[in-house]
């Protein structure tokens, strides 16, 4: 069984800060981390190779030093990196990033499975995984949150909706997209980490993936983004006080005049 | 590709502090860029000396469309149980909006099974007309048929805007759409607004877990499309009397192919215990400190007509299911009333709840970041103030 995951390095959420008065974000020391999602990816890719053999790839699409979200990968048991770094793929929104991916992966030699985080962080769309599956022409199941079976080239995988969950039946290859239910990542071993370091990644430029130039990065972005800014937050919060009884009246009274109770 | 900073470029560094990605510094008295560069355009508009070159159109390599020829406000009318999402509704209205300031039609996209009849409530609610596919293959959601009935629909009938709501059908149909189709989509969407001078569609979206807001166009390719985050928009009144057209399209049994096979459905949730839906979501954390508490907020759940949220650590614990845990790893919600109760305010929990329109919080540590965000703070101990609130209310409901 051979298995792409998509992965992404992402500022660490957690520190990212908005300077007041530039209203722009600080990254300064903020530290890179795979996102999150695509660590479940990863991980689940990894017990599917362990239980039916085949390779693990991972593989991103970023600046040179998302070589060190690679080798994060590596450490918990992938087998491939790659690497597809240009200018030529700067500005590229989620149409141009997942033609970027997609050719990719086709250049891997293709996949019986192709598993993305749900989002990332950083994007926080959630388009990438599908838009891939499209232009590999395959099926896509999203918000996985389990694999009950992966045998005779059919996958079966529960998949998270509002209310619960749905079985699904999808043939090989096809592309999913998965959740945090999904499993519990596992910590590199130190051999896993050693064996990383010397790993050699892949790197692959725009003119190694074959095809139009224009269809990469901004060229090949439909959409533009216009103006940012750093949303007001006008709150002006009521601290209520008191015993808890004149909390509760309080509290119900205003809840009242806001129109929700 | 990236902003080009030229020989003009007098060293003031008005560009670095506006980049919102940080991808420039000044360098021996000179602005250079680096790879987080996006493009956006932000420093080309602030430098006084226009020494920054935005290199290459967005959008050039995808080839020209005729954008006259596009037209109309299409909102994809989401099936749930036996009616609509409610974010259907709230589509309607804002597509009703959109559709009257440009002056063009508003069309509701309705596919399933037995549906035809359907088509009326979404006249009602704002659509001039609804295509309707009603085949027995469209009964189950599946991806494949979906997309492909959709992207049949759009390349016949051209519309400039496709709305469908933030939701998990939402946001997995619409990227294979957009994909096919070669054309844009914003995600989770949280204002829109057209353009007075270029008409074009402007797509407001949080990014960063909603530090930082994102306006987004989509100028050369059609149709501009966009899901949209559940509760931003108020949905109207209902209105029976509004005339309409319902057309059924017949489409070839091909469309319908796939290999995927839809076998179950696990319902964990009844009905008015969504989170995405509710308007009243009574979330409980850590502080909550035993599963035995969460009766509180079921009992107060109910009396609101209410959903039960959680922060991670009570679903880590297996106090109640992963489907109401709210935040950066679960659910983004945005009801009228949020209640968080022993929840610290942590940005992985905020990411997912920050555009409540109402926040109150219970904690008793009165510096937990979740009362900067909240519009009523309550220090205490949600032991006692929820026992409490959860009598008053009864009282008042006699
Ligand atoms: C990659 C990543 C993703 C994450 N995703 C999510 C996510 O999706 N959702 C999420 O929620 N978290 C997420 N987290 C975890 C997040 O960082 C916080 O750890 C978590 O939100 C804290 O939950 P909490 O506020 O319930 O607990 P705590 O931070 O422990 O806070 C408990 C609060 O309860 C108060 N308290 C205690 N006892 C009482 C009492 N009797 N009465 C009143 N108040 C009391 C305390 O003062 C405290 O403020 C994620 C973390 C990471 C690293
Ligand atoms: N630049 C990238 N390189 C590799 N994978 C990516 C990249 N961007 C997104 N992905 C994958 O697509 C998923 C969804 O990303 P997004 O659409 O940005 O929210 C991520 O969890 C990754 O698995």
């Amino acid at each position: 069984m051979n298995i792409v995951v998509l992965i992404k390095q992402v500022p660490g959420s957690t520190e990212i800060k908005v300077d007041p008065k530039t209203n722009t974000l600080v990254r300064d020391g903020v530290e890179a981390i795979v996102n999150p999602f695509d660590t479940y990816a990863v991980e689940e890719a990894v017990r599917l190779k362990e239980a039916q053999g085949g390779t693990v790839t991972v593989l991103t699409m970023g600046p040179p030093q998302a070589a060190e979200a690679l080798k994060q990968a590596l450490s918990v048991g992938a087998d491939r990196a790659i690497l597809v770094s240009d200018r030529a793929f700067a500005g590229a929104d989620t149409l141009a990033t997942s033609f970027t991916l997609a050719a990719a992966i086709r250049k891997t030699g293709g996949a019986d499975i192709v598993i993305a985080g749900k989002q990332t962080l950083d994007g926080d769309t959630g388009q990438v995984g599908p838009e891939v599956a499209m232009h590999l022409k395959l099926p896509f199941a999203t918000y996985v949150k389990k694999i009950e079976s992966a045998d005779g080239g059919k996958l079966r995988v529960e998949r998270l909706v509002e209310d619960g969950y749905e079985v699904l039946e999808l043939p090989t290859p096809c592309v999913i997209t998965v959740v945090k239910e999904i499993n519990e990542p596992r910590l590199p071993s130190l051999r896993g980490i050693m064996a990383a370091k010397k790993a050699e990644i892949v790197t692959w430029s725009a003119a190694d993936l074959g095809e139009d130039a224009k269809r990469f990065g901004l060229s090949g972005s439909p959409t533009q983004v216009v103006e940012t800014y750093v949303p007001e937050r006008v709150k002006t919060g009521e601290m209520i006080t008191g015993t808890v009884e004149q909390q509760v009246d309080r509290l119900v009274e205003k809840l009242k005049e806001t129109g929700v109770l | 590709m990236a902003a080009r900073i030229t020989k003009k470029c007098i060293g003031c560094g008005v560009c670095v502090d506006v980049c919102p990605y940080g991808a420039l510094e000044l360098f021996e008295g000179q602005a250079i860029v680096s790879g987080h560069c996006t493009v956006c355009g932000s420093c080309a508009e602030v430098c006084p000396a226009n020494a920054i070159e935005i290199e290459g159109a967005a959008s050039e390599g995808l080839g020209a469309q005729d954008k006259a020829a596009w037209s109309g406000v299409w909102v994809f009318a989401e099936r749930e149980g036996d009616g609509f999402a409610p974010v259907v509704r709230e589509l309607l209205t804002k597509g009703r909006a959109l559709g009257d300031e440009l002056g063009e039609k508003v069309t509701a996209v309705l596919l399933g099974s037995g549906v035809t009849d359907w088509a009326g409530e979404l006249i009602a609610a704002g659509a001039d007309d609804v295509l309707v596919v009603d085949h027995l293959d469209l009964a189950d959601p599946l991806i494949e048929p979906y997309m492909r009935t959709l992207v049949e629909l759009v390349v016949n009938r051209k519309p400039a805007i496709m709305l469908a709501g933030a939701t998990t059908l939402g946001r997995s149909v619409m990227p294979a759409v957009a994909a096919v189709l070669e054309t844009g989509l914003t995600a989770d969407c949280t204002a829109l607004a057209i353009d007075s001078e270029t008409r074009l569609l402007r797509q407001t979206r949080p990014t960063f877990g909603g530090n930082l807001m994102a306006t987004i166009v989509c100028p050369e390719r059609r149709p501009q499309m966009a899901t949209v985050r559940p509760h931003v928009f108020q949905a109207g009144e209902p209105d029976p009397g509004r005339q309409g057209t319902t057309t059924v399209v017949e489409m070839d049994k091909a469309v319908f192919t796939t290999a995927t096979t839809f076998m179950t459905k696990h319902v964990e949730l009844a009905e008015g215990e969504r989170l995405e839906d509710a308007d009243v979501i009574i979330a409980g954390g850590r502080g909550m400190g035993k599963p035995e508490s969460l009766t509180l907020l079921n009992d107060l759940a109910k009396l609101f007509d209410g959903a039960v949220g959680a922060s991670r650590p009570p679903v880590d614990e297996g106090w109640l299911p992963y489907v109401h845990q709210v935040g950066q790893t679960g659910k983004t919600v945005g009801p009228k009333l949020y209640l968080a109760c022993g929840i610290s305010g942590a940005i992985q929990h905020t990411a997912g709840m920050a555009t409540s329109e109402i926040v109150v919080a219970i904690n008793r540590d009165a510096d937990a970041p979740i009362f900067e965000l909240a519009d009523f703070g309550l220090v205490g101990d949600v032991n006692e103030i929820l026992p409490a609130l959860i009598e008053r209310l009864k009282k008042e409901r006699g």
